[in-house]
């Protein structure tokens, strides 16, 4: 069983509850003194936050790796790059995502509506980078099914493309020449319904970062992080297959599935082991990164080595 | 006292990577940062290396000669500890993994014959070793240098996912040289 009981946070990682709750208090305070804008002092917290039953049984990842340590290559193609351009040059708000394609109720979300009206919750999952690096997280976020079904997909609904935001003037990495931008990704829709795939809007209990993907992004904590697709303004419902950035740049590496599949080496690098950040040596890769109970049965039937 | 110097200069990347790891500023993934840095420093200087003969063939920069093999010696070094990052620090001796990688992975496959190729050059760079093959016999194993470097820079082309503007660079001023010495063999 993969679903764990939530017992494996080392008590040193947890804050005491006075140091967050006078952290809350200072960034409150500082927001009614008109210190800071009145987006921050929402930032914080997700007052409501319900820790969920999917959780791991493994030591998380630092706070400081999981926003330090980051593939967004709008904001360059180092991993310290992310972090130290994108706070403060990503606008984050206001930000509406629109919801169109193959279904009955197109739309938009906004998302401070979409906080609002959100139970969100706390999920620790696996994340496993096509680099063979992998990480522990505790996102906050709503399942992706929940929020795909408001738009009622029709029965041509096969597949949902996602798009990340386009301008050059947040993202210098834009420029960065032979990627066909902007990022897009796709899932076929039983994936996209699946209970694990997440959109998620923080971690650690905060708002998510600039350089973690805010203010939305996708986790698909089966699939290689690739396919979580940051700073998402739109979704479409499709019919048939649609193109993914990655695939584009080099098809034999990066498959649309893209599943982790330790049998199936990238062709320039080995997926058997992995790296977990803040660990020396490597951990052997798991089928489906260890949710293969909860996901192999969408894939049953199919050739894995050809569907990479 | 310019020796000392050359030498100083050629070490001062290693003792920056150990002040780095000491302080604990290499970031989330320290093993990679470490053997990525080595692995820049020994194409570096081996390309250094390889500039010198061009620069005194072409620049009559004579000076330079002296410094040959010491910057050879040093690049060569530096591709020591960058395979002993990957073999210790990353690896953590999986030999069976290696094997495959080195099997599979046309990059390992670069970087493994790359060293393969360095490796005697290093062991016979002494004053002595010249004089017991001659001459010609030692030249014509060195010149196995010509096919490393390229294959160093191959090796980096190979393994990153993106960003090819650093390693693509590598590999143009290496071809530049290796073609300076062909013309000016042939031409002048």
């Amino acid at each position: 069983m993969l679903i764990r009981r939530p017992d494996s946070i080392k008590s040193s990682e947890i804050t005491p509850q006075s140091a967050y709750l006078s952290r809350r208090q200072l960034i409150a305070g500082a927001a009614a003194w008109g210190l800071l804008p009145a987006g921050l002092a929402l930032a914080e917290a997700f007052p409501n936050l319900r820790k969920s039953d999917y959780k791991v049984d493994e030591a998380l990842t630092s706070q400081k790796d999981v926003t330090h340590y980051n593939n967004f290559y709008e904001f360059g193609l180092d991993k310290e790059d992310p972090s130290a351009n994108a706070p403060g040059k990503l606008k984050p708000r206001p930000w509406t995502i629109k919801v169109d394609g193959e279904c009955a109720k197109p739309g938009t979300i906004d998302i401070d509506a979409f906080l609002k009206e959100s139970a969100i919750e706390e999920r620790v999952y696996r994340h496993r980078c096509v680099e063979a690096w992998s990480m522990v997280i505790p996102w906050a976020g709503v399942p992706l099914g929940d929020v795909l079904k408001r738009f009622e997909p029709t029965s041509n609904a096969k597949y949902v493309a996602f798009e990340t935001l386009n301008d050059p003037a947040q993202m210098p990495g834009l420029r960065e020449r032979g990627f066909d931008w902007p990022y897009h990704e796709g899932l076929r829709i039983d994936e996209a319904m699946h209970p694990l795939a997440l959109l998620a809007v923080g971690l650690y209990g905060e708002t998510l970062p600039a350089q973690n993907g805010a203010p939305i992004r996708l986790v698909v904590p089966w699939k290689y992080g690739f396919k979580g697709i940051k700073s998402i303004v739109r979704i479409r419902f499709v019919e048939s297959q649609p193109k993914t950035l990655w695939n584009t740049y080099s098809t034999k590496e990066y498959g649309f599935y893209s599943n982790v599949n330790p049998d199936v080496d990238h062709p320039r690098w080995s997926q058997a082991k992995e790296h977990r950040i803040g660990e020396f040596g490597r951990r052997p890769t798991l089928p489906f990164n260890g949710y293969a109970d909860q996901v192999a049965s969408l894939y049953s039937g199919m050739d894995l080595k050809r569907y990479f | 006292m310019r020796r000392l110097y050359a030498h100083l200069l050629c070490a001062l990347p290693l003792i920056w990577l150990g002040a780095q790891a000491a302080l604990g500023l290499l970031g989330a993934n320290p093993v990679e940062a470490a053997i990525r840095f080595l692995g820049d420093w020994g194409l570096r200087i081996l390309i250094l290396a390889l500039a010198v003969t061009p620069l005194r063939q072409v620049g009559k920069v004579s000076a330079v000669a002296a410094y040959r093999r010491m910057l050879g010696l040093w690049g060569f070094a530096y591709v020591v500890l960058h395979l002993l990052g990957y073999v210790v620090l990353d690896q953590f001796f999986d030999w069976a993994n290696i094997g495959h990688e080195i099997v599979k992975h046309k990059f390992i496959t670069a970087g493994m014959a790359a060293f393969a190729l360095l490796a005697p050059l290093a062991a016979t760079s002494t004053q002595g070793m010249i004089k017991r093959m001659g001459g010609m016999a030692w030249r014509r194993l060195h010149s196995a240098v010509y096919l490393a470097v390229p294959l160093g820079a191959l090796h980096y082309i190979w393994m990153v996912k993106a960003g090819r503007a650093q390693p693509t660079l590598y590999l143009t001023i290496t071809l530049l040289l290796l073609l300076s010495r062909w013309v000016y063999a042939r031409f002048r």
